[in-house]
């Protein structure tokens, strides 16, 4: 019994790690230990068993001069979530979190619905619907950098509110959820530019613009020392609650992206169910990606792995027959199994069997 | 006299650490005795293995004479040795009354009975003459109402042994006087009381005996008598002090230059009086002082971390309106905060990131450095420092708390300052490494750069200093300089009333 | 008056101003009647509150009490259709809410991870099992349902009690004994207001997170179950969206999300507040359903930003 005692702390914690390189064995622990090997063993091994299950998963083939195939069909469907996880994956390294996603989806959707039944410029409707994103993320900004309210607790205020206010948009002009048409959005959301869908275009040119500025600006790390330690990053002259309201405009901006998308696809606004728990699969994607809700670390490349991984399990349930009923069952093992494989208790365990077994 | 608790050779090991190498030590009743020793000496190991919250590697306890294996600090309770830690303590949103009574609540057909609670509550802090509300939340009392409310939770009935683990670390002088009224009572009634302080004037006020820990090692035990401040000293860290003195500069003035920073009347009601400094170029000016009388204030004033409220701040003669951290870095001030890990470090963050950090936002976001020159300058900074680590990428919170604070320097030094202010530059890191840093405040001051160093050691603060500002009760109440500066003066500065 | 009662009164004070305000607008409105329909109408997100109050009182959060409302409800329907009698099925379910909150606090002990993203997958865990088991509501038969929503106490004054009303009442009753007069409830606000001190002064730690959430398992299984006779069905989407009620109710009911501070009194009160503001807009007729959320997410806001200044004048005099 030791769970009444404070665990013994070492003065100094610092483990010690094999050297790695040199020895064939050390790379290959540099290897293992890398961050992204683990999300995509896991998309691997989602792969592999739907290549086994059904031998045509990964045909690719033109229809109507536009690609088609499971894997398009995953990268397709992965678009809006991803935008949303992205952003997440930059909240959740300052140590945030943003719940309001789905409710500025439904926000956004609900002012394209109302601005194309007025007859806006469908341009100065995109501009409008990615600027309420931008005033969400404002206010979830505003509470969390000047009143400093925990985000969990102040996105929560629009998440509860979020579809309500969707709901008084569509009442401005009758709320009868009319379907509309627009040129310049479903081909955003829907067309094809050449064989490549254009969302997918959409979603790179985002993914790279954001990665510039999060690896190619200084501002990642700015994000990166006020998630891991918000004072120090204050004291060494960082403008942390600048960093934090910026992160939480970048969440409120993609959301908004995902709401264009999303309003687009389904020709008109639903604030009720739209995006219903993108949060949390947004949130999944950046644990997938190796993200840890403690903050300090962003990781891009590991949030679009984890997004894959969701939709590879979606699209595999649909594509081998089983009931969709399942998707939920199947993602709450994933991410069970994630979070056992992340705990160091678990790996501890699994250390100490196996060095047992060796001795 | 026969001991009420007899500890004999514990030893203790952490991975890579030995921290307690058969470590003696004996507590009288009716005695205060004194546990001294530098941070990392194995105070709190000790402390900890006589509590329960640690196991010994060997060694045996006796209490009174028998021989107990205390397996949580519940057990060590139950058997009759309290303690009062030094930080976590009580639950500050909970009621005095639980907070007295957790975990042995009493009750009446099977509830809990709050009238007896209130009344055992009430009752433990008569006996160290409190008398308070026991229904309000502990957290709405002060500090030292806290710490009493902390000793009473430690006292059982029949407590034998009570541990105070700086115990007045955060109290004024009055708060400590009542504290130490109560630690004698305790005593007449028998009780053994281990106590641990970095305040050597009160180890001297209070305690009947001194156990000095160096490096794991008990290396001096004997009454207050036996060992006089001087040798308590020279056992804690283990050198001559006069080796020390020789080493000191010459503390004369330094050439008549311009002040690159000027303080006129700075001060924050509540927090500082208005103070008077000037630092000039190549000129290291030491802040001293208890702790609590304001040291760590006056060098975020200075630095732009806590805003002031009165007077002005000049950099190189312009007035700075509202200074800020980036403002400071803007004009060549940095900051080494004293708390490394809740202020300096970005612990999940690399060796290189943490050191280009402060270079990087006065930069802005734009201009990112090349990943070229973060390299050189890291590598550079690594082996100037002589930062034990085995590449810059690795998260800084995996390094030794001597190897975190070096990469704090080496974070102020990287965004060549003209002013460093360093608050405690060598708390809770190793000889060696302390030494490294004192050398390097030296050769920094002889570069021609400004110092404000801020330590609680009054020999680091004599070795590098040219002046030393001398603060009391939030009060800057001298600058002594020259010949003056000895230790004798200012502890007479410190502690004049 | 002791701080901690503030936002208890505040709570109780904007429940009466809410209700007066009714009561001024619309004729039928101040009567026992109303607040009888409220009790009853919310019985199940209230109880599954209480149950939400505790966990976050210890400083936790837990997401899976909508999917445990729509899941006890689903396997109750069936098991009716199978031949149970309610009154068996319904304890092993509250049951099983116990065991499957206890194995979320023994996930949340033993990998140390927030309790935000285990409960997160109990949601989709619970709710994917819903739709797996069903696709649409099952209507639950057995005359016993039927019996129990007869069955009620008349208020003076023309309202009526009604029994779900009771059971909450009484499941309150409990969880106020629970939170006050046992060593566990002590050790909850102790685990709340400060782990690390809670841990030395000899809290057992890992019980008393499994405790916490076995409870919050089991008043949310209690919601399912008064919420399935209350609808005398199953359906695999009922009680989405729950979590957020009950923790609105929480926060509305003076508790404050930080941990530590509460009353399990004050979540009757947040979520009658909830129940007053959604009977409110009903009465009017002309407001829209929207207005609800508007209004709950507003009143969240004001509440939360009075939280957040409470305690911050707490802490700048704990000095920590």
């Amino acid at each position: 019994m030791n769970t009444q005692t404070p665990s013994p702390k070492p003065e100094q914690p610092a483990t010690r790690l094999p050297s790695s390189g040199g020895a064939p064995a050390g790379r290959w622990l540099a290897l293992i230990r890398h961050r992204l090997v683990w999300p995509l063993m896991a998309l691997a091994l989602v792969l592999i068993v739907d290549a086994l299950i059904s031998p045509g998963f990964f045909n690719v083939r033109i229809v109507q001069g536009r690609l088609f195939g499971n894997v398009i069909d995953i990268f397709y469907r992965a678009m809006p979530t991803a935008m949303v996880a992205l952003g997440m994956a930059v909240v959740i390294g300052t140590k945030g979190i943003d719940l309001s996603v789905g409710s500025i989806i439904a926000i956004c959707g609900a002012i394209i619905a109302w601005r194309m039944h007025q007859g806006d410029s469908h341009f100065v409707i995109l501009l409008m619907a990615l600027a309420a994103g931008l005033a969400c993320g404002l206010w979830n900004g505003f509470l969390v950098s000047v009143l400093e309210i925990q985000p969990i607790i102040a996105t929560l205020i629009l998440m509860v509110s979020g579809r309500g206010i969707g709901l008084m948009v569509n009442l401005l002009y009758g709320g009868t959820n009319p379907s509309f048409t627009s040129p310049l959005l479903q081909g955003l959301s829907v067309g094809s530019l050449g064989l490549i869908p254009t969302r997918l275009i959409v979603g790179a040119v985002i993914f790279f613009l954001l990665w510039l500025l999060v690896r190619r600006t200084a501002f990642g790390l700015f994000l990166e020392s006020v998630g891991g330690n918000a004072k120090s990053a204050r004291l060494a002259g960082v403008n942390a609650r600048f960093v934090l309201l910026s992160a939480y405009l970048i969440s409120g901006f993609l959301a908004a992206t995902a709401g264009v998308i999303l309003t687009a696809d389904t020709h008109t606004s639903d604030p009720v169910s739209v995006a219903s728990n993108i949060e949390l699969d947004a949130i999944l994607a950046v644990v997938i990606g190796g993200g840890s809700l403690a903050g300090g670390r962003i990781f891009l490349d590991g949030t679009i792995i984890g997004v894959l991984v969701i939709q590879a399990l979606t699209t595999s349930i649909l594509t081998s027959g089983l009931p969709p009923e399942y998707n939920l069952v199947v993602k709450a093992v994933v991410v069970l199994i994630v979070l056992l494989l992340q705990s160091s208790n678990m790996r501890a365990a699994v250390v100490s069997v196996l060095v047992r077994r060796k001795a | 006299m026969a001991a009420i608790i007899e500890l004999t050779g514990i030893s203790k090991a952490f991975p890579g650490v030995r921290a307690l190498d058969h470590v003696d030590f004996g507590v009288e009743p009716g005695e205060t005795h004194a546990l001294m020793g530098e941070n990392g000496a194995g105070k709190s190991t000790l402390i900890k293995v006589m509590t329960g919250a640690l196991q010994a590697d060997g060694g045996t306890i006796r209490l009174a004479g028998k021989e107990i294996r205390p397996e949580s600090p519940g057990a060590a309770r139950a058997a009759g040795i309290g303690a009062v830690y030094q930080e976590v303590n009580l639950i500050p949103t909970m009621s005095v009354t639980k907070n007295l009574t957790l975990g042995r609540l009493p009750r009446k057909f099977g509830l809990i009975d709050w009238g007896a609670a209130r009344a055992i509550a009430r009752a433990k802090l008569a006996r160290l003459g409190v008398d308070i509300d026991v229904e309000r939340p502990v957290g709405s009392y002060s500090v030292a109402i806290q710490q009493l409310i902390a000793i009473a939770r430690a006292l059982e009935d029949d407590a034998r042994v009570l541990v105070l683990d700086e115990p007045t670390a955060s109290l004024d002088a009055n708060e400590t006087e009542r504290l130490f009224e109560i630690v004698r009572d305790l005593k007449a009634r028998g009780l053994g009381i281990v106590f641990i302080s970095h305040f050597i004037d009160q180890v001297y006020r209070i305690a009947d005996r001194i156990t000095v820990l160096r490096n794991g090692r008990r290396v001096g035990v004997g009454t207050t008598e036996e060992i006089p401040s001087l040798k308590l000293v020279s056992l804690m860290i283990g050198r001559d002090l006069e080796h020390i003195e020789h080493q000191r500069p010459l503390m004369d003035t330094v050439a008549s230059s311009k002040p690159i920073l000027t303080a006129k009347g700075v001060g924050r009601r509540r927090l500082l009086e208005p103070f008077d400094l000037e630092l000039h170029p190549g000129e290291v000016v030491g802040l001293a002082g208890l702790l609590g009388s304001g040291r760590t204030e006056t060098a975020k004033l200075v630095f732009g971390a806590i805003r002031h409220d009165s007077g002005e701040i000049r950099i190189d003669g312009h007035h700075i309106a509202s200074p800020t951290p980036k403002h400071s870095l803007n004009a060549g001030v940095t900051f080494c905060p004293e708390d490394r890990k809740s202020e300096g470090i970005v612990a999940e963050l690399s060796v290189r990131e943490n050191i280009i950090l402060a270079l990087q936002s006065r930069r802005g976001w734009l201009r990112l450095l090349p990943r070229r020159e973060q390299d050189r300058l890291t590598s550079e900074m690594i082996a100037a420092l002589n930062i034990a680590t085995p590449d810059a990428d690795k998260p800084v919170g995996q390094l030794s708390g001597g190897n975190q604070q070096k990469v704090l320097l080496a974070r102020s030094l990287v965004s060549n300052p003209r002013l460093l202010i360093l608050d405690e530059p060598t708390r809770g890191i190793d000889v060696g490494a302390h030494a490294e840093i004192v050398t390097l405040i030296r050769e920094l001051a002889a570069k021609g750069l400004a110092l404000l160093v801020a330590s609680s050691e009054l020999d680091e603060l004599l070795a590098v200093s040219h002046r030393i500002a001398v603060l009391r009760d939030r009060r800057m109440v001298g600058e002594i300089s020259g010949a003056e500066a000895t230790r004798e003066h200012i502890i007479q500065t410190i502690a004049a009333s | 008056m002791s701080e901690k009662y503030l936002p208890l009164t505040v709570t109780i004070g904007v429940f009466c101003i809410l209700f007066v305000a009714g009561g001024l607008l619309y004729p039928n409105f101040f009567s026992t009647l109303v607040i009888g329909n409220i009790l009853g109408d919310n019985a199940f997100v209230i109880i599954a509150a209480i149950g939400t109050t505790f966990v976050i009182i210890s400083g936790g959060i837990d997401l899976s009490v909508g999917s445990m409302i729509g899941f006890v409800g689903v396997v109750m329907a069936n098991l009716d259709a199978a031949g149970w009698h309610p009154l068996v099925s319904a304890p092993m379910m509250i049951l099983f809410g116990a065991g499957f909150g206890a194995l979320v606090g023994v996930i949340i002990d033993f990998c140390e991870i927030q309790p935000f993203i285990i409960t997160l997958a109990a949601l989709f865990l619970l709710r994917g099992a819903c739709f797996m088991i069903n696709l649409d509501a099952v209507p639950i038969r057995h005359p016993f349902v039927l019996e129990f929503s007869d069955m009620g106490i008349s208020l003076p004054g023309g309202g009526w009690l009604s029994s779900s009303a009771i059971v909450m009442l009484v499941a309150l009753a409990v969880a106020i004994v629970i939170a006050h007069w046992t060593e566990f409830g002590s050790a909850v606000y102790a685990v709340g207001g400060d782990a690390p001190s809670a841990k030395l002064m000899g809290v057992p730690m890992r019980k008393t997170t499994i405790k916490i959430y076995a409870l919050g398992g089991t008043y949310s299984a209690l919601g399912g179950v008064v919420y399935a006779f209350y609808t005398s069905s199953g359906y695999p989407l009922a009680g989405t969206g729950n979590e957020l009620q009950a923790i609105a109710a929480v926060v509305l009911g003076g508790t404050l999300l930080t941990g530590g501070v509460g009353f399990v009194a004050g979540t009757l009160f947040g979520g009658m507040i909830l129940g007053l503001i959604a009977t409110l807009i009903n009465f009017n007729g002309s407001l829209n359903g929207a207005w609800i959320m508007i209004a709950g997410g507003l009143l969240l806001f004001i509440f939360i930003v009075m939280h957040r200044f409470l305690v911050g004048s707490f802490k700048f005099r704990t000095g920590s």
